[in-house]
């Protein structure tokens, strides 16, 4: 059982508080991303996990055990660097033997299962190679089947993709999944590309501040996002937000239009709706376009609606030139509300 | 929320033993280094008749007749200027000349690069010293014998490589972009040069010439070999070991000494960038 | 805008110098030590070799270097490995550790003279410990023992800190990354030493080591101060042909002998301590 907890976890830096109020559960087996921007305490949390940091407060426990007074090595995690740390000074075949060479299984053990995870990784190839001969996407892969081959409960990666060229990581995000699928691990990952948050994931932990703001299931937290900052860094173009002023009960006047919306005792609410939940209608909201980019699969056109900035992703069929005047009508159970004042949604 | 206690620290007492040991390891090298300079300064703080005397103090008299008696040895002070004449020199000719040298292998590559750094690096490694034999004939020959000099020149080899190395390193760390941005906005490339370059490494480049200074100051045995009217601190010295009275020979090797501690206190962040590109 | 010839101006002042006051004179050493009477011939080398201070002097020299640069090179990697895990104090230590670097050699003779020598520190403790009623002679001909140790003391006290500052520079190389990488996959503190510090400091490790060699083969000033004669090594019979002899070819012989044994040991150290092909950080 690699389940992992982590309970009430808090870590500062001197007078920098770089994580508060931390609880996360991560179930065996799954595939737990955490994502934020820089800053945000995301490899700082990943780290304490891993035993290269201690928290300053709270608990860490990994299949049952609580670990947070262990050394990485008698946690039973494997970890993937972002810059690889490929030992330099050693063949491929030494690098991905380390650690069961460190546990001291025997030779035959050890040829076994350093030449199984290369093969699952590509490289066999490469086996006698030092990393000065090897490509970046080829050290990457080395770091990987180093971690994979110590047959760990858990495995972190910290932004082990960031490194490579756009390509490259498209390939490797795909075979990443496939490879930690099979092998059946508990992982956690870090990343600040929502992309790859979103396509690896089980549950992604949305982190800010040193927060986690939202923990959910990727469509979960696309479709409802529990603050304004997850509807914000989540979906590339991001999430449109139109003030909306109260005109009666359930009713809100977004940019002059009225809307459908929840009954609360406010004067006003933050409106907000996906650039790809708008549809070119007869009644909606009056958008001027600005900037209309053909992107070939779609048309992603800025706008402006009422004074603020505004974006539609358009079947790429339409004509749009700066200047038309769009009605753009939202599809309503796309339709998302935030309380101003704490940022979170109204459900 | 309170803290929750980590379940069980047995490793913590070996760990603060382990810590004391570290402490005390580190403090016995550092009076190992002090303490034999430590007894330098006593003998040199002592009248000579407390230096030839057993057993000795641990503590120095403050009396400053040694040093008197140092200063106004037949030809120890003019021993002192030659020291510091040569080691000047030496200093400024080894910048001159070896800094373009370190601009040029940072920003260029050009045939006959490689070879170059086998030239410098061979310098670097070869017993130095030795070479004052022939330089020796060589300069009767020239009539630089016995000069300062002559003296400085020899000494300028001895720092040329270093001077070299560590400003390959300065201007290493300094983006070419920087350059590249004056050119494009007006300056030639010696005004560029002049204008971005230099204000940014000047603190390198002092602690380049310091070490230079330092080399020379300390050498041995071309001074003894290449100078004897215009000798040098440490040829005097090395010359009269045999003869001179001790509180002498003390009094001399605090004076020796003194420049190094200021100067390596200057130059210390500068000697391992150098040992740091050059390990690469 | 560059002119093509550009670099080769700027190297020109460097290699003229090193041309003029290295490769020359090295050709002159080379040429006089070969040179008898006019003629190529070995008889400067032969004379040297049948004096009956060389293989002492020979012997000397290889012992003190093989005495002291084992014990450096391991104080200097205890230091090197210390001073890379301190935070604070590491400014003022590492300096205090690197002052014998501006020391000439000469002055650490001396240095080392005033705790040995008869009325010297040593002497004053021992007998202040009651070990002894009179100040023994410890720089003597009844002590050489003595005489080795002194000037062995005074070697790995004057001349760590080269190694130190090279392996410093060595280790700070290292990114953090592989120890952790290491730490994660099951290393020991020991073993991460080991198996990580060591094997990618070896480029340092290699200058360290051949850069203190060639140095300890030419050791002179420090036996000068504290043995004098007593001690003699390969450098201190250089300069007794040049200047007490008067004989440049036995001089030149000599010093070409102790750039031979340097070569040697260098070619030795490059083979021990090779970096395989791309196995650099």
């Amino acid at each position: 059982m690699a389940e992992i907890r982590i309970t009430y976890a808090a870590k500062t830096f001197g007078t920098y508080t770089a994580l508060s109020d931390i609880n996360l559960t991560v179930a065996d087996q799954e595939f737990m991303v955490l994502l934020g921007a820089s800053g945000c305490g995301k490899t700082t949390l990943l780290r304490i996990i891993a035993g290269l940091e201690t928290a300053s407060e709270g608990e860490v426990w990994i299949g049952g055990r609580r670990v947070d007074h262990l050394p990485p090595r008698e946690r039973g995690i494997a970890m993937v660097f972002q810059n690889y740390a490929v030992f330099p000074h050693l063949t491929v075949f030494e690098n991905i033997g380390f650690g069961l060479r460190m546990k001291k299984l025997p030779q035959a053990e050890v040829r076994e299962r350093v030449e199984r995870t290369a093969a699952l990784m590509h490289i066999e190839g490469l086996l006698g190679r030092y990393s000065g001969e090897l490509s970046g996407g080829q050290r990457q892969r080395v770091a990987v089947a180093r971690a994979l081959a110590m047959e760990p409960d858990v495995i972190l990666m910290d932004e082990p993709l960031s490194n490579l060229d756009a390509l490259l990581r498209l390939e490797m995000r795909a075979e990443l999944k496939g490879v930690l699928a099979a092998s059946r691990t508990t992982a956690i990952y870090v990343t600040h590309d929502q992309v790859e948050a979103m396509s690896l994931a089980d549950r992604i932990s949305v982190m800010h501040g040193g927060r986690i703001v939202q923990a959910a299931a990727p469509i979960e937290v696309y479709r409802n996002p529990a603050a304004e900052f997850v509807a914000g860094f989540i979906g590339n173009p991001p999430m449109n937000f139109l003030p909306a002023t109260t005109a009666g009960a359930g009713v809100w006047t977004v940019a002059g239009v009225p809307m459908a919306g929840p009954t609360a005792d406010r004067a006003t609410l933050k409106f907000a709706i996906r650039p790809e939940d708008l549809r070119p209608a007869d009644q909606g909201l009056q958008a001027t376009a600005k900037v209309v980019e053909p992107l070939g699969a779609h048309l992603l056109v800025t706008c402006d609606v009422a004074g603020h900035l505004f974006r539609a992703v358009l079947d790429s069929d339409l004509v749009v030139r700066p200047g038309d005047v769009l009605t753009l009508a939202p599809l309503p159970e796309r339709i998302r509300w935030f309380d101003p004042d704490t940022t979170l949604a109204i459900a | 929320m309170t803290a929750a206690t980590p379940a069980g620290r047995p490793a913590s007492d070996a760990r603060r033993a382990g810590r004391l040991v570290y402490l005390a390891v580190v403090g016995l090298l550092c009076a190992w280094v002090l303490v034999p300079i430590y007894f330098l300064l006593v003998n040199t703080l002592s009248s000579p008749e407390a230096v030839n005397n057993f057993p000795k103090a641990f503590w120095p008299e403050f009396d400053l007749a040694s040093l008197t008696f140092f200063a106004q040895f037949a030809g120890m002070l003019k021993a002192l200027t030659n020291s510091v004449l040569v080691a000047a020199l030496t200093m400024v000719m080894s910048i001159l000349i070896g800094a373009p040298a370190g601009y040029a292998l940072s920003r260029f590559d050009f045939p006959g690069k490689a070879a170059f750094r086998l030239l410098v690096m061979l310098t670097r490694a070869f017993p130095l010293p030795l070479l004052a034999l022939p330089l020796a004939v060589m300069f009767i020959q020239t009539g630089l014998d016995d000069t300062i000099f002559g003296l400085a020149l020899v000494h300028t080899t001895l720092a040329l490589p270093f001077a070299v190395l560590i400003t390959f390193s300065l201007f290493s760390g300094i983006p070419i972009e920087l350059e590249e941005s004056a050119w494009t906005l007006g300056c030639t490339r010696l005004s560029a040069f002049i204008k971005v370059v230099l204000p940014l490494i000047l603190p390198g480049i002092t602690a380049s010439a310091i070490f230079a200074f330092v080399i020379s100051w300390n050498e041995v045995f071309a001074a003894a070999v290449l100078t004897i009217e215009n000798r040098t601190l440490t040829a005097f010295l090395l010359q009269n070991l045999d003869t001179s009275p001790l509180h002498l020979k003390f009094a001399g090797g605090f004076i020796l000494v003194v420049p190094a501690l200021v100067f390596i206190f200057a130059v210390r962040k500068y000697l391992f960038a150098m040992w740091g590109i050059a390990n690469r | 805008m560059t002119p093509r010839y550009l670099p080769y101006l700027l190297i020109l002042p460097v290699t003229l110098f090193l041309g003029l006051f290295f490769l020359y004179p090295f050709v002159l050493v080379a040429m006089q030590a070969f040179d008898g009477g006019g003629r190529f011939s070995l008889e400067n080398f032969q004379e040297v070799v049948d004096y009956w201070k060389f293989p002492i002097s020979l012997r000397n020299t290889l012992l003190l270097a093989a005495a002291v640069v084992p014990v450096q090179l391991a104080l200097a990697l205890l230091m090197a490995t210390m001073v890379t895990r301190m935070q604070k104090g590491r400014d003022l230590v590492l300096y205090i550790w690197t002052i014998p670097l501006g020391i000439s050699d000469l002055a650490a003779g001396i240095i080392w003279l005033a705790i040995f020598e008869q009325s010297g520190f040593l002497n004053s403790m021992m007998s202040g410990l009651g070990l002894i009623d009179r100040p023994m002679n410890l720089l003597s001909y009844q002590n050489l023992g003595l005489a080795f140790l002194a000037i062995a003391l005074a070697e790995i006290w004057r001349a760590t800190a080269i190694m130190l500052v090279i392996l410093v520079a060595g280790i700070g190389l290292i990114p953090k990354e592989y120890y952790e990488a290491a730490e994660v996959f099951g290393a020991s503190p020991w073993q991460r030493f080991i198996r990580i510090t060591l094997p990618l400091l070896r480029p340092s490790l290699q200058t360290a080591l051949i850069l203190r060699v060639i140095l300890a083969f030419e050791v002179f000033a420090v036996v000068a101060a504290l043995g004098g004669t007593l001690f003699p090594v390969l450098m201190s019979q250089t300069y007794a042909y040049q200047f007490e002899l008067l004989n440049g070819g036995a001089a030149a012989a000599v010093a070409l002998i102790i750039l031979a044994i340097s070569i040697a040991a260098t070619l030795v150290i490059l083979r021990v301590l090779r970096v395989p092909k791309g196995a650099t950080i």
